[in-house]
């Protein structure tokens, strides 16, 4: 790097000259769209958060008891704040759950693409991975009510009665088991999609150098991968399963569909009735509202982009924490 | 967000409709007549758009009201947006809709809209019946009998396996088993969760500790979005019991009901009877039908669990023709053929002759480009 370095320096004067040359139009069109593009999503962004806290300000404006009487949905004495708990707490448990389920196979999947599989499956195997993605969310949803329901119901009811000593596995397991742990496994099927992707991405761009380097060394291919292929990869793997914990966190359809909703802190997983997302329960209200409520909703709505946008930048942070470990650089 | 969106559009709709009708109805209107159509043949086949929204419950009904209406009359077009029944009341106060259903009567803000919309009061149809049923899940009992109180008990979770002494006083002669119950509710708001709890606190007394509410008030448990979410999941499982639309019941078992001494069962008959018994709410306009419900009916044969649906229209149009469609729809709708087509396709129970009579005259008495 260095070595070529020093020519590129002694020769500035033509650089010099590239700065003076007049701009064509095309570079000042293209400059400028490129720039108003950007600006156009900091717009949008900034138009999403105003309205959403617009719409929102009458309920948080409203005095716990008025809004309590005006929006009977809300359950009597429950407060703004004391609505909005159990649901993010219900988001959270739920992206938890699948984020749990899905990252190890995310990464045993990716792995085998990238390091095991012959190229030509690998290929293919790439692309039916994709395809998952391109699935709609309702029909996931169609999927686990219809078809996964019955077939988990056994083992959640061998997990309550064997393990129901543990709090999250406690017992009766609901029949059907329309619980938090199937939409998280629901949500686990949909997110493993991305996270494959990305991190099959990440994986391939792992130096061939440092791969040979460790298989010259002795190492077998787990060690290679554990050596090599891993620490180059963990930030990218990250970022991948925030990514899915992004879509995880604002799932609708699929949640609203296989969940018995609740409102309750409550960790028993195998218990229908005991939690609910955000952006299911916008979904079940939002059809039968009206006045205070639909704001009490957007409120709710509002709760979930921080909490994205608060992902997001965690993953952000991670990355760049773990970026001068990973030996990209 | 979504409400007002639909509003406008069916205000331009609306809008539009007129615009056309005012520019050349008149000559169209009498050469369609003279087909051998035995319900249109009384009057003179009627054209025009008119736009309608209201009670989800009501969309299946009215879709074949309107695909009937529409091939006896086919320069009529007529719409209907579901948007839910406070959504098509408040379009309907607004002007933005001719007609509206919904699953309850206007509230007093409401009424004050509607009136000053139509220049008159606007009146209830009750219309659209719709007996609800309670559907189980529990292999070996095909006679399930519940009185009211053991319903209510079940649906508040108080009672929770099959074999529990009040459900055995009510099913001498079954063999329960001692599976749990699960009871299904639904998890969205809705005219059927409403009409349920309405029920179950008019007539089980202490056991149905709640009010009656369009969202379900027992926190816990199972619930599913949707009639066909509900059906569903009690099908799923085994010792649910849950309570849907009874057109939607589908195989399910379906309970017997208490009324007065005897166990009912679920009928198209027995769930227009209760709409008969009932009297009507009081302080309404002259030809408003809207009645108060009596679930804690005694007669013999009805079966108070049933959700009935309104059709609201003003008594007075000023657009002669908007006006003409209206009534000669509603009048569509209340006639036996109707509701037949209701029965077909959305399993609604047909109002007796007594009402039929009775909403005859209250569109009789519209009055129509004044």
């Amino acid at each position: 790097m260095t070595t070529t370095g020093e020519p590129a320096t002694s020769t500035t004067p033509p650089a010099k000259q590239r700065t003076r040359t007049p701009q064509r139009p095309g570079d000042i069109v293209f400059s400028f769209s490129a720039k108003a593009a950007g600006v156009l999503i900091l717009i949008i962004l900034a138009a999403v958060a105003a309205f959403l806290v617009a719409q929102a300000w009458p309920a948080i404006q409203t005095d716990s008891t008025e809004l309590s009487e005006r929006v009977h949905w809300l359950g009597q004495g429950r407060t703004l704040l004391g609505y909005v708990g159990p649901l993010v707490f219900g988001t959270v448990l739920a992206a938890l759950i699948a984020l749990l389920i899905a990252t190890p196979v995310a990464i045993g999947v990716a792995l085998f693409i990238s390091h095991y599989a012959p190229r030509r499956l690998a290929t293919s195997f790439g692309y039916v991975i994709d395809l998952l993605a391109a699935i709609p969310s309702v029909v996931y949803g169609l999927w686990g009510a219809l078809w996964l329901m019955p077939k988990l119901f056994p083992a959640f009811q061998w997990l309550a009665d064997n393990l129901g000593f543990i709090p999250l596995f406690a017992g009766p397991a609901g029949d059907p088991p329309r619980t938090i742990l199937t939409a998280g496994i629901v949500l686990a099927v949909m997110i493993l999609p991305i996270i494959t992707a990305v991190s099959r991405e990440v994986f391939l761009q792992t130096p061939t150098l440092h791969e040979e380097a460790s298989l010259a060394l002795g190492a077998t291919r787990w060690e290679m991968i554990r050596m090599a292929v891993l620490p180059f990869a963990r930030s990218g793997v990250i970022s991948a399963a925030m990514l899915g914990l992004g879509r995880a966190l604002g799932e609708t359809m699929a949640v609203a569909m296989v969940l018995s909703p609740g409102l309750a802190y409550s960790i028993f997983l195998l218990q229908p009735g005991q939690q609910q997302n955000i952006a299911a329960n916008i979904a079940l209200k939002f059809p039968e509202s009206s006045g205070l409520g639909v704001n009490v909703l957007i409120f709710t709505g509002l709760v979930l982009f921080l909490i994205t946008l608060l992902v997001n930048m965690l993953a952000r942070w991670i990355v760049s924490r773990r970026a001068e470990f990973s030996g990209a650089n | 967000m979504k409400r007002i969106r639909y509003g406008r559009i069916a205000a331009i709709v609306t809008a539009g409709a007129l615009a056309l009708t005012a520019c050349g109805n008149d000559p169209v209107e009498s050469n369609t007549d003279g087909g051998g159509d035995t319900g249109g043949s009384e009057q003179a086949s009627v054209s025009g758009d008119i736009a309608g929204a209201g009670a989800s419950s009501q969309e299946s009904a009215m879709q074949a009201w309107i695909a009937g209406f529409q091939s006896a009359n086919p320069d009529a077009n007529i719409t209907y947006d579901p948007v839910g029944s406070g959504g098509g009341r408040t379009q309907f106060g607004e002007g933005a809709v001719a007609f509206a259903g919904s699953d309850s009567v206007m509230d007093d803000e409401e009424r004050a809209a509607a009136k000053e919309r139509c220049g008159d009061d606007a009146i209830h149809l009750p219309l659209y019946i719709s007996p609800i049923a309670v559907i189980y899940n529990l292999e070996g009992v095909d006679n399930l009998q519940l009185s009211p109180a053991t319903l209510a008990g079940i649906f508040d979770r108080k009672i929770t396996t099959w074999n529990d002494p009040r459900i055995a006083a009510d099913n001498p002669d079954a063999q329960l088993p001692s599976t749990p119950i699960s009871a299904v509710n639904r998890s969205d708001e809705s005219g059927t969760t409403e009409n349920f709890t309405e029920y179950l606190s008019a007539v089980a007394g202490p056991a149905w500790p709640h009010e009656p509410s369009g969202d379900w008030p027992v926190q816990g448990g199972q619930s599913a979005q949707g009639t066909s979410g509900v059906v569903q999941t009690v099908q799923g499982g085994q010792g649910t019991i849950g309570y849907a639309d009874a057109s939607k019941a589908g195989e399910l078992g379906v309970a017997k009901i208490k009324v007065g001494d005897a166990f009912v069962e679920l009928s198209a008959e027995a769930a227009a009877k209760v709409v008969d018994e009932s009297p009507k709410a009081e302080g309404v306009p002259e030809g408003d039908l809207a009645i108060d419900l009596k679930r804690d009916t005694t007669a013999e044969g009805t079966y108070p669990i049933v959700l009935v649906s309104y059709t609201i229209v003003c008594k007075n149009y000023s657009d002669k023709a908007q006006g003409d469609l209206v009534k000669a729809f509603v009048s569509y709708v209340a006639s036996s053929e109707g509701q037949d087509a209701a029965a077909e396709s959305a399993g609604s129970a047909p109002i007796s002759d007594t009402l039929r009579s009775d909403v005859e005259a209250s569109i009789e008495s519209i009055a129509v480009g004044s």
